[in-house]
């Protein structure tokens, strides 16, 4: 991002994409971004319409099985997110998007489905509903606290030569390995869902850091901090 | 009614026998016990009860227990009516609910939107309300889309006559395939679910308005929309909203001959008032006129709490009950300006144990105003509040959040765990 511009923020397919308040990923960036002198621009993107490849952040979110399909399709047949991943856009993909950037993902009625290949994943449907807290650690390469979140997902994902694990569950289920989420690059994907950044401030962080390539001054974490350990504390066993 | 054959006579009256036990125990209102032992007993006892009655099923995401309130108190002008009025809404509140009015020619039940299918199928019921369907409680409750496709199936190729909000898309296209449709223009100010159209994944236009995104205002007002922005078709098949024959316009009801109706009901809201032309619809389809049915939904005030003032120490909460996004976006249509508001969340298996619906609700609309926020998961909400950059105090209980008011009138929104937990300590006046 050049010093003098404003940080871009895509959402995409929020008619598609956005049932469990995704768009609270979009407003902790704004947020956060704000609050330290940032200014910020957010572009909706409605699966109508194409995707813009300047953008500095993108962000996709979870939604029911048909929608699922529907973005995929559109996603690969456009094109923009490629250019701009290609280019070294950041992007945080939740749950039923973090699906659609593998090579496969399971539809309907569980049958494979193409994924629009952006990151090396494989995902299918697993046997039974993963719903609940979430806690897990995260690779420590990335500076990132404890990841705390809610997932509600059928999904199993298999993570190929080309991620690394975005953390390791302490609690919760994730990619069903005893891994939760991936990224490579500046691409992060994750089952936990919603607004997963409102708990994880951190990764919000991370991706800001990313797309300005500049260091943070801290921010006010009152709030965040004080709901992160108000979770962690309810679903992490007594020690 | 004809007589119930011995095996459901001794079911329902065992039913009933243990739902005075639950309540004289304190248990509840027994109207969930009482259904499960008359099932047990006799698992068809569901057909039993509702043979030979006319019946309405009530279904939606939200305002499924005020409207099944006024559509009864509609119906009560001709003859009794057994209903389920305190919102047990699966099989067992509805055997419940037949079995203590036996003789009722009239029932009116609201039904859970997940049970609606089995339960046109066993009650037979000729007359099926559908008002709205949009996220809510997705941790337990089925996708809404998947939903609205069981509703279609269920309605298909049945004697039913239907009557349903027009202005709500995925509602439209799950009562379509019934035989008969009275298609009502009810409003639609929460339209987050339906920008894709449920036939064919395409984008829906709506007539003078631009897509929204999510947290968006769709009009300068929340919760009020004219008449163009509640019209919609499919960009891409013919997929389109049919023309009402009734219309909420305000604060009027316009019938399907074009008179206006002032409704001027006593329940708060423009959800409300959506609420009271659908009843006056359904009124219609048994029969009862509209100058018979509005005089009986005005003497509507409070519906299982809702809308009530609790008082302690002259301060006065009125209590709303808003439990997923939409239903907040309607509550605050009914907040009082000049007032302040508690609002109190939790997450318990009835309220869905999952928060993030909280990022869906514009809180913005509370800048202004002292705002109080307490519930289980205060702090999901203290930290959405902080990144809306709306002003708050964060209150260890109700009892805190209200000693801490001025003495007066106070605005409560709570989800649904955390209202009964109010109403349970600060009295249960219906």
């Amino acid at each position: 991002m050049p010093s003098d511009s404003v940080l871009r923020l895509v959402w995409i397919y929020p008619d598609l994409l956005s049932t469990y308040g995704d768009q609270g990923n979009v407003l902790v960036l704004e947020q956060r971004a704000r609050r330290r002198g940032i200014p910020v621009e957010t572009v909706h993107v409605r699966s109508a319409d194409p995707v813009p490849e300047s953008g500095d952040i993108y962000l996709i979110g979870g939604g029911e099985d048909r929608p699922q399909i529907l973005a995929a399709e559109r996603l690969r047949r456009d094109g923009g997110l490629h250019r701009a991943v290609a280019r070294g856009a950041a992007m945080l993909a939740v749950c039923a998007g973090y699906q659609i950037m593998g090579s496969t993902f399971g539809g309907e009625e569980g049958q494979p489905v193409d994924g629009i290949g952006l990151l090396d994943i494989a995902s299918g449907r697993g046997g039974a509903r993963a719903v609940g807290e979430l806690v897990a650690e995260t690779d420590p390469a990335l500076g990132v606290p404890t990841l705390t979140g809610f997932e509600n997902h059928m999904g199993v994902t298999r993570l190929g030569p080309g991620v690394r694990p975005l953390s390791r569950t302490v609690v919760g289920t994730g990619n069903g390995d005893g891994t939760e989420g991936c990224y490579a690059g500046k691409v992060v994907g994750t089952y936990l869902h919603g607004p997963a950044l409102a708990r994880n401030p951190g990764l919000a962080d991370l991706l800001l850091t990313w797309a300005t390539g500049a260091q943070l001054p801290p921010a006010d974490d009152t709030w965040f901090t004080r709901l992160r350990e108000e979770r962690l504390a309810a679903v992490l066993p007594r020690q | 009614m004809s007589q119930l054959p011995l095996r459901a006579q001794l079911a329902s009256a065992l039913g009933r026998t243990a739902a005075t036990l639950s309540r004289a125990t304190g248990r509840g209102d027994g109207s969930v016990i009482g259904g499960r032992v008359g099932l047990a007993l006799e698992p068809d006892l569901l057909r039993q009860l509702a043979q030979d009655r006319k019946l309405a099923l009530v279904s939606a995401t939200n305002g499924k227990t005020t409207t099944t309130r006024l559509i009864t108190s509609a119906l009560q002008d001709l003859g009794d009516v057994a209903t389920n009025a305190f919102g047990a809404n699966m099989p067992a509140g509805h055997v419940s609910a037949l079995s203590s009015a036996k003789d009722a020619p009239y029932g009116v039940l609201e039904v859970d939107e997940k049970y609606l299918p089995e339960v046109v199928d066993t009650t037979g019921a000729g007359v099926i309300v559908l008002m709205n369907l949009s996220r809510d409680q997705m941790d337990r409750a089925a996708e809404i889309w998947l939903l609205a496709q069981k509703w279609r199936r269920a309605l298909a190729g049945r004697n039913v006559h239907v009557i349903a909000n027009a202005d709500d898309p995925l509602v439209t296209w799950g009562a379509s395939t019934a035989a008969r449709v009275t298609w009502v223009s009810a409003g639609q100010p929460w339209k987050e679910d339906s920008w894709c159209c449920p036939e064919c994944g395409g984008p829906l236009d709506r007539k003078g308005l631009d897509y929204v995104p999510p947290g968006g205002h769709v009009s300068g007002v929340p919760g009020q929309s004219t008449q163009a922005e509640n019209d919609w078709a499919c960009r891409e098949c013919s997929f389109r909203r049919p023309a009402p024959s009734w219309i909420l316009d305000g604060e009027a009801a316009i019938d399907p001959q074009g008179r206006r109706w002032t409704l001027d009901i006593q329940l708060p809201g423009r959800a409300n008032r959506a609420n009271a032309v659908i009843a006056l619809a359904t009124a219609e389809a048994f029969g009862l006129p509209v100058e018979r049915a509005l005089p009986r939904l005005r003497e509507v005030r409070s519906v299982a709490g809702r809308y009530t003032t609790v008082e302690r120490d002259g301060r006065q909460a009125r209590l709303l009950l808003a439990k997923n996004p939409a239903g907040w976006l309607e509550a605050f249509d009914v907040l009082d300006p000049a007032l302040p508001v508690i609002l109190s969340v939790n997450a318990q298996g009835p309220d869905g144990r999952d928060t993030s619906w909280l990022w869906d609700v514009d809180y913005r609309v509370l800048r202004g105003r002292p705002v109080y926020v307490t519930g289980e998961r205060r702090l999901d909400l203290a930290l959405r509040l902080d990144v809306a950059d709306v002003p708050f105090q964060l209150m260890g209980s109700f009892g805190q959040a209200l000693a801490a008011q001025p003495p007066g009138k106070v605005d409560v929104i709570a989800n649904y765990t955390a209202f009964q937990q109010i109403r349970s300590e600060f009295g249960r006046a219906v």
